[in-house]
């Protein structure tokens, strides 16, 4: 399946982009994030990070569909 | 209300929206570019946000504020891009019939707004680094 990628904060400075589009035999969320985690060598474990998909927050389990947009979030720091 | 900027926040304009018949109590909170911080001098800043998704958990955030408390209105701006020192990062207020519950409701929203909205500061140290800063306040590199 193919999933859009958005990248923010120190997750985009590590894999070098915004965003991307990937071809993947993922299923689901946390399947996703240790592919791209190995492929772009992101320090974070899931228990540090948020995930949406579509832009709503969901859990690490969420089954994907083709052409989903997943985004995994580093700890906020606003304010 | 709740919006992420790009423009600089105009704080007397949001303050003008709080305005009401009922309300004998407006506070409001401003959070500026400081030039410290973990004992580092800082030349400024930059946010970025998720910006689909920050607006729909700031709204969310609000109409929290407006179920908790006995006030009249409330709203809340965050600024993106690149900011100097002294600038609004982020702005809150909330008006009320009493003070209590406007800087209850005010202490809420930001304190809310740092904990989940997906917005990322990165600070510029005064020797040309750079680091994301994370909540427990420890720069990541990049």
């Amino acid at each position: 399946m193919n999933y859009r990628l958005l990248y923010f904060a120190s997750l985009s400075d590590a894999a070098g982009r915004a965003e991307e589009r990937v071809a993947s035999e993922a299923g689901d969320v946390r399947a996703l994030y240790a592919e791209l985690a190995a492929r772009h060598g992101f320090t974070f474990t899931p228990e540090r990070l948020r995930v949406a998909v579509n832009g709503a927050f969901t859990d690490w389990n969420h089954r994907l569909a083709d052409n989903d947009e997943v985004v995994f979030l580093p700890p906020v720091s606003g304010g | 209300m709740f919006a992420i900027s790009e423009a600089p926040i105009d704080t007397l304009r949001l303050q003008h929206g709080l305005e009401a018949d009922g309300a004998g109590a407006v506070v409001c909170f401003e959070g500026r570019v400081r030039n410290y911080n973990a004992g580092r001098a800082v030349n400024g800043l930059s946010y970025q946000a998720y910006i689909e998704l920050a607006e729909a958990e700031g709204r969310r955030i609000v109409e929290e504020a407006r179920g908790r408390f006995e006030i009249e209105r409330v709203s809340c701006v965050h600024r993106v891009g690149d900011l100097a020192l002294g600038d609004v990062a982020v702005w809150a207020g909330v008006s009320a019939g009493h003070r209590a519950a406007a800087f209850d409701a005010c202490r809420y929203v930001i304190d809310e707004v740092k904990a989940r909205v997906p917005i990322w500061k990165r600070e510029h140290y005064a020797d040309g680094e750079s680091g994301w800063l994370h909540p427990d306040g420890t720069p990541v590199s990049g």
